[in-house]
């Protein structure tokens, strides 16, 4: 059956089986292969993406759970990688293989939109999920205490580099939340 | 070694590779550094410049981009001669073909070591070409013209051609000898932390790697396959598995049942519904428990001789003290975050293949097998690899993806889950060690045997197994009598390379034995160390700058110890200093200091990556990894079971690079062989107990 759901901002339907996961809807159905499969499982967080705000993995969460609410991917967090989190990421030259970072970006953005200025405990948390072999964890450390002076700061170099509206008001629905 | 440099543009065309006007030189890249036999036979040409009239520069080389930043720091060294505005280099990993010589692929962490020259000798080829055709146009004398980032300047009249403007003219002007290299006091690029070239496609979910690749009306696969290693179906039902929704075929293939269907979660419900009776084969009664005593059996018994100096039994019979000990550790996966998978459409005359791979030849070879073509025919296309560590460098699932697009006549992706990856590895080999050893009088080491049983890190081999014994049979320490002995065990668990190999274990064991060695001397395992290193000043000087950046020696708070390590492999030298605590019956590792000097640095940022990803990576097999063998099935399935160091675990990491003016050493796998032993060291530090086995077991230790 067709669910529908909004996807990144806008109004998105997929004809497959209720208990498909949103993962394999996203990389197989609809093409956006920016959300990785690392175990299918919800041991790695490689598929983290945002539920109404919130970080999940969405290999595990079927598409009849996501029927009726929003979805950010990494594709959505913003238009031109200008998403404090990715600039932070940008700065810090975080990647190395790459493969978790979608998943790690995701679980950032969420634990920032709840928690603008995390403790490397709320961070250790927060970040419990993601697994990368990289060993980037201490850049991604860094580059999250660094996204949160960012979104202190609010001059012109912050509006500039926003992200797009439609983002913006997901992120204010998910401020509201916190 | 000199580059050989051309303009020939037949071989560069017959790979494939858009190759549109502008100035192409061509270049010869050995695969191993120093590789001298292959470089007097490279009559072809294996990498390629191109100076687009565009001004865009294209860099293709048959690399492959893992995370270890290959694609930044080659791009580096090409810039720093041909005068380029680097952040417009691309690179692109043409096809496998021949003209890159038997195997072309990424290991060894061989990327810089044998790019360092000849890339920076087409650089300096190309930018020499484009002032000549600058010099041509205004008239004048190559000397009164000065490159610019892409940008040549006429010294006396202040004009300027961008090197787009110039490639055309470029292009048709004869190759120059190898020119000569820059000074390195002249650098300006090389040796400065510049930003990866990746990160930006890596941040905004744009990075293709091999699981993201999608082709029109391709299918989607996945494989059943015995748990137990060299079974094979017996009888296979698929009758409920062709009833899930999406499910469009079920084909058995060499290694097992193939699922094909419209989509990858299809092909696991589907594979779920497969009612397969395996015959186990021999193997079905293999156990850890089995293979540790057909190990400890082995080593019982003298073995083949991997390095002998002078008379170690006799000197072990007169020692003024000695100590036996056994140490071991387990098999590994290989764990990358990017499950295996491979995309494949065999036609009547060609094969296309998509790989996240570190071994582009053998997956050729593979695909060539399977389809019965002309090596000729198949094409490997490289994509981004989500972590590699030597599993990519294996062909299997390019065979299993081959052999399915081969049986049903589409294009189709095969995906291993997590579970796959952890049963179906090809293991980082078990080890056991029986080791013996003696101190003078004084407390100085002067005899040390070693006896090793390892399976070859390739399949059985008559022999001694090379990979087996590094880090074992070629210790640098000064001792006058050493013997170590090798025994090949037929364990018939698929082993394979695993990040940095033989000395993911052997630097353990023997850095380990070394502290008892100086224990047992009363010595300090820094003092023992600096003496026995005296014929190797770099290890020496590596060791020496970790110590003083740790405060060896100095007071820690209570509950906290440290432990070092030093080690020289893939032509580098890493020291580390690990410090420790104890807190709920585990090992905390808060700090390690790691000096490394491997050579000329291309890119600091870079190499501090690589160390901390190393330290990472090593620690999580120290603390956490082990493949456990019942019923000749692999125990554990995935990272619940099978776990890895996560944020919270991760200690700080604080790289100090020895400054160095010889050419680059390999730095992917520096550190990965010397945190277990610094974690090790240190927990005996604190607890005075020895760690003989990895993962650490805790309990063995309160």
């Amino acid at each position: 059956m067709a669910f529908e759901f909004t996807l990144n901002g806008k109004r998105q339907t997929a004809d497959v089986p209720g208990e498909m996961p949103l993962l394999w809807v996203l990389r197989d159905t609809l093409g956006l292969t920016g959300t990785k499969f690392g175990c299918g499982l919800a041991e790695c967080g490689a598929c983290t993406v945002h539920l109404d705000g919130r970080a999940v993995k969405s290999c595990s969460v079927s598409i009849a759970n996501a029927a009726g609410k929003r979805v950010t991917t990494i594709e959505g967090l913003s238009a031109d990688r200008s998403h404090p989190v990715q600039r932070a990421w940008m700065e810090e030259d975080v990647p190395q293989c790459g493969y978790c970072q979608s998943g790690q970006i995701m679980a950032a953005a969420a634990l920032l939109a709840r928690t603008p200025h995390p403790t490397d405990a709320d961070i250790d948390q927060a970040m419990r999920g993601n697994i990368c072999r990289c060993g980037t964890y201490d850049a991604i450390r860094r580059a999250i205490h660094r996204a949160a002076s960012d979104e202190r700061g609010s001059g012109p170099d912050r509006r500039k580099a926003g992200p797009d509206p439609v983002v913006r008001s997901e992120l204010g629905v998910v401020e509201q939340q916190s | 070694m000199s580059a050989t440099l051309s303009v020939d543009r037949r071989e560069f065309l017959k790979l494939g590779v858009a190759g549109t006007g502008g100035l192409l030189l061509g270049f010869y890249l050995p695969t191993r550094a120093g590789d001298a036999q292959a470089a007097a036979a490279a009559v072809k040409l294996n990498a390629w410049v191109h100076v687009g009239t565009d001004d865009v520069v294209t860099l293709f080389i048959h690399k492959a981009e893992m995370g270890q930043g290959t694609v930044t720091s080659l791009s580096m060294l090409l810039a720093e001669e041909l005068e380029c505005d680097w952040t417009k280099i691309r690179t692109e990993f043409p096809g496998v073909d021949r003209a890159f010589g038997p195997s072309q692929g990424v290991f060894g962490s061989q990327s810089i070591r044998s790019s360092w020259t000849p890339l920076r000798q087409a650089g300096a080829a190309a930018r020499q070409m484009l002032i000549q055709a600058a010099a041509a146009k205004w008239g004048v004398d190559p000397s009164a013209c000065r490159p610019e980032r892409s940008v040549v300047v006429n010294t006396t009249t202040n004009a300027r051609l961008t090197y787009g403007a110039l490639a055309e003219a470029a292009g048709q002007l004869p190759v120059p000898a190898p020119p000569a290299l820059k000074d390195p006091s002249r650098f300006t690029l090389i040796g400065t932390s510049a930003k990866r070239l990746d990160t930006p496609s890596k941040i905004d979910g744009t990075a293709a790697f091999g699981i993201d690749v999608r082709l029109p009306a391709m299918l989607h696969a996945v494989v059943s396959r015995c748990p137990v290693f060299g079974g094979k179906p017996a009888t296979v039902n698929d009758t409920k598995a062709k009833l899930v929704p999406g499910v469009k075929r079920v084909v058995t293939i060499s290694s097992g049942v193939a699922v094909v269907a419209e989509n990858t979660w299809a092909a696991m419900e589907g594979r779920r519904a497969l009612d397969i009776q395996w015959d186990e084969g021999p193997n079905a009664s293999l156990s850890s428990a089995s293979l540790t005593k057909l190990f400890a059996d082995l080593a019982a018994q003298p073995g083949a001789e991997a390095r002998r100096v002078g008379d170690a039994p006799a000197a072990l019979a007169s020692a003024a003290k000695k100590i036996e000990a056994v140490f071991e550790v387990p098999f590994l996966a290989h764990a990358p975050m990017e499950p295996l998978n491979c995309t494949a459409d065999v036609k009547a005359d060609s094969c296309d293949v998509w790989a996240s791979t570190q071994g582009q030849s053998a997956a050729r070879q593979v695909a060539a097998r399977v389809t019965g073509l002309d090596p000729e025919k198949v094409n490997v296309h490289t994509l981004y690899m989500g972590g590699g560590f030597g599993r990519r460098t294996a062909s299997d699932y390019i065979g299993e993806a081959v052999e399915i697009s081969k049986a049903i006549g589409a294009p189709v992706k095969l995906t291993w889950s997590r579970i796959d990856d952890t049963q179906h590895d090809m293991y980082r080999p078990a080890s056991y060690v029986r080791f013996a050893g003696g101190v003078d009088a004084d407390g100085w080491p002067v005899a040390w045997t070693a006896r090793i049983a390892c399976p070859a890190f390739t399949g059985p081999r008559p022999g001694v197994d090379r990979a087996a014994v590094e880090g074992a049979a070629d210790i640098a320490y000064g001792i006058p009598n050493i013997l170590v002995e090798y025994h090949n065990p037929d364990a018939r668990i698929p082993t394979h390379y695993w990040r940095s190999v033989g000395y993911s274990q052997n630097t353990f064991f023997t850095e380990c034995f070394l502290d008892e060695l100086a224990a047992l001397g009363g010595k300090d395992p820094l003092e023992v160390r600096k003496r026995l290193l005296a014929g190797q000043p770099r290890m020496a000087a590596a060791l020496a700058l970790a110590a003083e950046k740790a405060g060896w020696g100095t007071a820690l708070p209570a509950g906290r110890a440290r432990g070092l390590s030093v080690v020289n492999n893939i032509g580098s030298f890493t020291a580390q200093v690990a410090e420790v605590s104890m807190a709920n019956g585990a090992v905390r590792v808060h700090r390690v200091v790691c000096a490394v000097d491997c050579g000329y640095v291309v890119n600091p940022a870079i190499v501090r990556q690589q160390i901390t990803s190393g330290v990472i990576y090593g620690l999580s097999a120290a603390l956490k990894g082990a493949i456990t063998i019942n019923r000749g099935r692999v125990q554990e399935a995935s990272f619940s079971d099978y776990d890895v160091i996560r944020m919270a675990e991760a200690p700080v990491v604080d790289v100090h690079i020895v400054p160095s003016t010889n050419p680059p050493g390999g730095i992917g796998e520096a550190s990965v062989p010397g945190i277990a032993p610094a974690v090790a060291n240190a927990v005996f530090a604190l607890t005075g107990k020895r760690v003989r086995r990895l993962p650490i077991q805790t309990e063995t230790l309160s």
